[in-house]
Formats: structure tokens, C-alpha cells, sequence
């Protein structure tokens, strides 16, 4: 069987993202910090809103990154998987929203 | 598991980066003492806890205590000028049954002095008189308080025990430790519940406060936050659990060149309970003592070549320098 095109130990690799572009890579990185330090919301708010953006994007990077993250400030399991239910609930909400189009549509379409 | 296999199994080179080889490449190897500021002392192994994360390996069943020979050579080099600070720790030091003199002789000192204390201990009958006694003398409390949580606080340490850390800082705090204005320091002590890092050191206080205040109305003065050294119970857990070659990835990963200078290793000498001097507590348990050259017993103290002696390091030493790098003060760079 080939290799897994995710491997945990890319994970490590994040950080040599600016081999090709440093200063891009620079720029995304101090965006980055600052983005998810702590500012008017708590580091540990930020972490909870990036661990169900994660989930929501499937990104098993940062899903093991944000666990880790959530575990290490003392988010409890339950705050996480609530987080989590809100990125579902939006998920299906934004799924449902979208049927209005299919019903715009029907209603222009049927006799 | 036994010091040797604990280090042999740190340090298989095909599976672990090398920390002497870090320090190399940022040319601080060897690293050396730059003093003797902090006078650690262990006095015994005793614990009337069997935490799941202790270095230590400490437990009621153990016999380690300090005989009073050493205890009092550890006060006579308390009184050297140059040490400021003497840490008292175990085990449950109050389990010694000499603590009482150790403190009243320490205090002779005038110098800054701290007892780790397990908090739950103080609730046991013959026990609840030394916070007054520490009271009386100064003394410093660092309690250990996993977590916030009774869930995992009593995951790492037994059932029952964080309802009863609350009971004895609720104590504290009805004598005045832990209170503003009081000057009486009751430092709570984090380690993570599991396999991972803790995070940012003042992020948790804010969270523990909150949480204490909230939900027990309990006060302390400030939160340090340790990483989990793998050796002793805590690496036992780490093979057990599968996690050791990704949690020695994580801190070797989060290895961090500025912590290195600050570690505490550079101005402690820690003492066993037998007299043996070693670099630090997690030294000592893996009975790695003082670097060759340097005297390793309190019995031959020569301040001046253990002030700039080459610290002994290995693999374990990764958990004092990753990320914002921790030591029995906490966090390095908050």
C-alpha cells in the first residue's frame, strides 16, 4: 500500500513552509501570531474558535495541533466538543440556507 | 524501571534527537553552572501520595529521610551568603519528621524559604498544624495542583485528592496565604494531565483563578507551570500509553535556544536525601550525580567549584527547554 498522503510528522514541517518564499512565509506567520494570541478574546477563546475551524475544514494538522493546544490551556473535553457542535450546527445550517436556492430554482422551473 | 534503563530508553539515537547535539549547534555545550543561588533539598522520598506523574516515584511505602547529619550540613551551607533561596521538597517534606528544626534552623537565615507541599497532606490529622508554623517562620508555599478540575487533578493523583487541595488552601487562606497585602505566598503548581505540553503560563493562572474564585472561593498568589520531565512514573505512563517517541518529538520540537540560558540547573544545587549533590531534582532520580571533578557529596561542599561546574544533561533535559522552558519557578519567558 502506498504511503498516506497525511503523515502526523508533516506536522513539524508547518514551520519550514517559507522554504520557497520567506518573506511571504514571514508575513503569514507574524499574521498568524498575532491573529491567534491573545487580544480582546483570550488565547484560550482563540483556540477553541481554531479547533472547531479545523474540524469544520478537516485539516488533520491543525485538528492535532488545536487538541493539543486546547489540552495544554485546560479547555475541558466537554468545552471542546461543544465548540465543535457550533461548527456543526453551522455546517448544517449553511447546508440547509443553501436549499433556498434549489427551491428558487424549482419554483422558477415547475409549471 | 531503574535510572539506567530510564536514560537507555530516552536516549535509543535512532529514535530521539540527541540534547547534547542541540547544545552543540547553538554552542552552549557544555553548559555550566553560573552560581549557587538555590539550595534544593530533598528530604525525603516519603509521600502519603502515589501521583501518576511523579518523577519522584515517591509513595507511603518509601524510606528515604534525611539524617539529621545532613540535614544540619544543608543549614550550615544555607548560611553561605551567596544562596538566597532554599527549596524544601520530596516527597511530602512534611512527612520528615525533622521538617519542624529543618524550618526554625533555616529561618535563622533570613533568607527566602519554600516548602512543596502536596496541599492534600495538610489535611491529615497530624499535619494540620504546620501551615501556622509556616506561617510563623515565612515560609513560602508552592502547592501542587494539577488542574482546576477535580476530574483531572484526581486522575494524576487519586480519587478524593483535589476536594481536599481546596480544603487546604481554603486554610491557607483563612490565615492569610495566598491573600494581596498579607505577604504570605501560596504558589499553586501546574503539570499537565497527559501526554502534551502545558500552555502559556499566564493564560492558565488567569483561567485557574477565575475558576478557583468562582468555584470554591479560593485565592493564591501566582501559577507555575511545569513540563512533565519523562522519567520516573511519568515516562512509565508515556511507554504504557504508546505516547513517548511523539511527546520526546514535541519537546524536541519546541526546543528553544533562549531557555537554555536561563534553566535553573545554572544557579541550584539540589541534595538528595543521602547527602549526594546533583544539577536537579530530575538528576538526582536518575542518579546522575554532580559532573565528575566537582564534589558529590554535601560532606566535601566547595562552593567554588560547584559555582561554575559543567551541568550534566540528557535527554530529559528537552522538558526544561522546550517551548517558554519551565523550572521549579515556573515558566522561563511568560
Amino acid at each position: 500500500m502506498s504511503e498516506p498522503y497525511y503523515k502526523p510528522e508533516d506536522l513539524a514541517d508547518f514551520a519550514n513552509i517559507g522554504e520557497h518564499s520567506p518573506e511571504l512565509a514571514a508575513s503569514f506567520f507574524d499574521y498568524y501570531g498575532k491573529a491567534t494570541g491573545a487580544g480582546k478574546l483570550t488565547e484560550r477563546e482563540k483556540a477553541l474558535i481554531a479547533l472547531t475551524v479545523a474540524t469544520v475544514r478537516h485539516c488533520p494538522y491543525c485538528i492535532d495541533a488545536y487538541t493539543n493546544k486546547c489540552l495544554s490551556l485546560g479547555v475541558g473535553n466537554d468545552e471542546m466538543m461543544e465548540a465543535v457542535h457550533v461548527g456543526a450546527a453551522m455546517v448544517a445550517g449553511d447546508t440547509l440556507a443553501h436549499a433556498t436556492q434549489i427551491r428558487k430554482i424549482i419554483r422558477k422551473k415547475e409549471m | 524501571m531503574d535510572p539506567r534503563q530510564q536514560l537507555a530508553m530516552l536516549e535509543i539515537p535512532s529514535r530521539r534527537e540527541s540534547f547534547v547535539e542541540r547544545l552543540k549547534a547553538i554552542e552552549i555545550f557544555p553548559l555550566c553552572a553560573t552560581g549557587i543561588e538555590i539550595l534544593q533539598l530533598n528530604i525525603t522520598r516519603r509521600c502519603n501520595l502515589t501521583c501518576r506523574h511523579c518523577h519522584v516515584e515517591a509513595s507511603p511505602d518509601r524510606q528515604e529521610m534525611m539524617s539529621e547529619e545532613v540535614l544540619a550540613e544543608c543549614v550550615r551551607i544555607a548560611h553561605i551568603p551567596e544562596i538566597n533561596t532554599i527549596d524544601v521538597t520530596g516527597g511530602a517534606p512534611e512527612l520528615h519528621p525533622q521538617l519542624p528544626w529543618l524550618l526554625r534552623e533555616l529561618a535563622t537565615t533570613k533568607k527566602r524559604i519554600i516548602v512543596r507541599s502536596n496541599l492534600a497532606i495538610l489535611t491529615e490529622g497530624v499535619c494540620q498544624p504546620f501551615p501556622q508554623m509556616y506561617r510563623e517562620l515565612g515560609v513560602e508555599i508552592v502547592g501542587s495542583l494539577p488542574d482546576y478540575t477535580s476530574e483531572r487533578t484526581d486522575r494524576q493523583r487519586g480519587s478524593g485528592t483535589f476536594t481536599r487541595c481546596i480544603t487546604a488552601i481554603r486554610q491557607l487562606n483563612k490565615i492569610g496565604y495566598g491573600l494581596e497585602g498579607t505577604g504570605l505566598i501560596l504558589n499553586l503548581m501546574h503539570n499537565p494531565s497527559g501526554a502534551f505540553m502545558p500552555g502559556n503560563q499566564s493564560s492558565l493562572e488567569h483561567e485557574y483563578k477565575r475558576q478557583l474564585r468562582e468555584r470554591f472561593g479560593v485565592e493564591f498568589n501566582g501559577l507555575f507551570v511545569l513540563t512533565n520531565c519523562p522519567i520516573g512514573r511519568y515516562l512509565d505512563y508515556l511507554i504504557s500509553s504508546d505516547n513517548l517517541d511523539d511527546y520526546m518529538a514535541v519537546l524536541a520540537s519546541a526546543f528553544n535556544p533562549a531557555a537554555v540560558s536561563n534553566v535553573m540547573c545554572r544557579n541550584t544545587l539540589s541534595i538528595g536525601w543521602d547527602g549526594r549533590l546533583y544539577d536537579c531534582d530530575f538528576n538526582q532520580m536518575l542518579d546522575l550525580v554532580v559532573n565528575d571533578g566537582s564534589p558529590t557529596h554535601i560532606g566535601q561542599f566547595d562552593l567554588k567549584r560547584l559555582s561554575h561546574r559543567e551541568i550534566t544533561v540528557r535527554n530529559h533535559c528537552f522538558a526544561c527547554c522546550a517551548g517558554a522552558g519551565c523550572s521549579c519557578q515556573g515558566a522561563l519567558d511568560t
